[in-house]
């Protein structure tokens, strides 16, 4: 019974952050699902997210703002990753990790900066994490009032905040350009033979999806009041996980585009569902990784299983008769 | 409408793999002219098709299309000039898309691409007239995915995508060759009447030779890398399989006869 209240009691916080994650997840299914691609730059854009808004939101600037700057400075992230691809002929998993190796520098030298500007010299040039405090700073969100029923619980701005990205993507990619972006990761050579620049769409769809990533980075930093240098660590995995479990659970009925982005946040949200259950059975926080390193491998080898063993059975079927 | 002067393409040079594919390739396609394209495996017919979609940049030579030199455009730049059907059905066409959507895409082969919707109202009666023409069905199932259809329907989806915007050059690389031969005759068919309304300039490979001689006005055939023949007008009406399968043994010095698919 203990068990049960406290799990409930936890259940809301879970929530907010599957939302924020929920944002992670779309972004991923932008570059596994539509552009056919792994990009591993999104452990690093996850934390540079994090530490842009951080570090400007403690420097004063209103949160909306850092937020958009946050949501840039992913988009840039994308660009770089791109580029090495595209113009530099790297193979996308090399780029992406090249500029998450980049970013985890870049990272530390981000969140120094409040420190540099207030203190010159006295302060320390790189810096691990970055608190945030709902009391000292302007946020637009935090976990503190995840379970209060007012108008600054967070859940309600992060409920529209993943309803206005996914109506946004969706009228994006009914667009000619996102139905080129679309083409591009479906069919390169047939997309070429249609006069689509197949090396641009895919980096737009790159800047696209790391921008997406820097702000669940931005929203978890504030969520959580902290950001920090490894807040992004195996991110591309929980963000796998939630387009995979989505996919498994809701492909039969969703069948929109609107709402396969929707099954993708849905996903992430079970996904820390499930984590916080398992935190209360008696894991260590340490262990999670371990735990969602085999979901995902469980997930993803159910189609495939569930393919073989299907076409076993037929195959008995056939010799049976 | 066509020209390729002193083309040359070599694979993998400087390494044990090294092929010379094209080796000094000279064409002119007046407009309206359907060429017919055979040759063996490996004479290169694939090859000189790429050379002209610019799949990969050629070694030396040029490539005119419309009085246009593309020899440096790249391939998805010169898209606008070419209507291109694949031998594999998969190739030309986006599985997971919807039909009206890749033939959407196709509409705007060669123009920029816009915010604006990728596909409106007004064209998707214009596809359903188009798809009603081909006489598969195909108007009824607009919205499902091409992954659903059988290769003899995306080739003929295929087709209709690359002439939905008249290209100055219709490039066909056995189109029909992963076909049962009666699909295969269906859309060889849909092809001759598709080129003859729209006053299409056509490049058709085949491995067929009754259909090499049967279709178009000129007939050109290959062997390592060189065009060794190139018969129009009444002379390629009058071609018969004979004349052709002796052309080949006198010309290239070895003979056709052991190149089973040749004959098929
Ligand atoms: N991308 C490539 N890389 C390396 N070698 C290639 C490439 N494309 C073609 N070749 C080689 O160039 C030669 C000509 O190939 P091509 O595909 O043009 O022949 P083809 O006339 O179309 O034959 P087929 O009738 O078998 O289709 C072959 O030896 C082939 O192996
Ligand atoms: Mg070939």
């Amino acid at each position: 019974m203990d068990f049960l209240l406290s799990f409930g009691r936890s259940l809301p916080s879970a929530l907010g952050q599957g939302l924020a994650w929920g944002l992670m997840a779309i972004g991923v299914y932008l570059t596994y699902k539509i552009l056919d691609l792994a990009d591993l730059t999104v452990d690093g854009t996850l934390s540079t997210g994090g530490a842009v808004c951080a570090v400007l939101i403690t420097m004063g600037w209103d949160p909306w703002l850092a937020l958009l700057m946050a949501v840039l400075a992913g988009m840039l992230a994308g660009l770089v990753t791109g580029l090495l691809h595209t113009a530099c002929g790297i193979p996308a998993i090399l780029s992406g990790i090249l500029t998450q190796l980049a970013l985890y520098s870049l990272n530390l030298r981000i969140m120094a900066i409040g420190d540099i500007i207030k203190l010159g010299d006295a302060a320390a040039k790189t810096k691990a994490t970055l608190g945030l405090n709902v009391d000292r700073n302007p946020l637009m969100l935090s976990s503190r009032y995840v379970r209060e029923l007012s108008s600054r619980n967070p859940l309600i701005l992060l409920v529209i905040i993943v309803a206005v990205v996914i109506a946004l993507m969706y009228w994006f990619f009914g667009t000619e350009l996102g139905c080129s972006i679309r083409a591009t990761g479906a069919n390169p050579n047939m997309a070429r033979a249609q006069g689509i620049n197949t090396s641009r769409n895919k980096v737009l769809g790159l800047v696209v999806s790391n921008g997406l990533v820097a702000m669940s980075g931005a929203l978890l930093a504030q969520y959580s009041g902290s950001a920090t240098v490894d807040m992004g660590r195996g991110a591309i995995v929980i963000g796998l996980a939630a387009v995979i479990i989505g996919e498994v659970l809701l492909d039969k009925l969703f069948r929109n585009f609107a709402l396969k982005l929707l099954a993708s946040v849905i996903g992430a949200v079970i996904y820390y569902v499930v984590i916080t259950l398992v935190l209360r059975l008696g894991l260590e926080a340490t262990d999670l990784k371990l735990l969602t390193a085999m979901v995902v491998a469980v997930f993803l080898a159910i189609p495939y299983l569930k393919e073989r063993y299907m076409s076993k059975a037929k195959k008995e079927v056939k010799t049976d008769a | 409408m066509l020209e390729l002067h002193n083309v040359y393409k070599t694979f993998n040079p400087g390494t044990v793999n090294e092929k010379r594919a094209l080796n000094g390739i000279d064409l002119t396609l007046n407009e309206g002219d359907f060429v017919t394209v055979i040759g063996s495996n490996g004479a290169g017919k694939s090859t000189v098709l790429n050379a002209i979609a610019g799949v990969w940049p050629i070694d030396s030579g040029s490539i005119v299309i419309d009085g246009q030199d593309v020899t440096a455009l790249p391939e998805h730049k010169r898209a606008k000039f070419l209507g291109r059907v694949f031998q594999d059905p998969m190739n030309g066409t986006a599985a997971t898309m919807q039909i009206q959507e890749n033939l959407a895409l196709a509409k705007r082969r060669g123009k920029s691409r816009t915010l604006m919707p990728g596909i409106t109202r007004r064209e998707q009666e214009e596809y359903r007239e188009l798809l009603r023409d081909l006489g598969l069905g195909l108007e009824d199932r607009m919205t499902s995915k091409v992954g659903l259809l059988s290769g003899g329907q995306r080739q003929a989806l295929t087709l209709l995508m690359a002439t939905l915007q008249k290209p100055k050059v219709l490039l066909l690389d056995e189109h029909t060759a992963a076909l049962d031969p009666k699909t295969a005759e269906t859309v060889l068919n849909t092809t001759d009447a598709v080129i003859e309304v729209n006053h299409l300039t056509a490049f058709m490979v085949t491995h067929n030779m009754k259909d090499a001689i049967a279709h178009g006005n000129r007939l050109i055939m290959m062997n390592e890398g060189k065009i060794i023949f190139d018969v129009a007008g009444e002379e390629k009406a009058h071609l018969t399989m004979k004349e052709l399968l002796d052309k080949f043994a006198e010309i290239s010095g070895s003979s056709i006869q052991s190149d089973k698919t040749l004959l098929a």
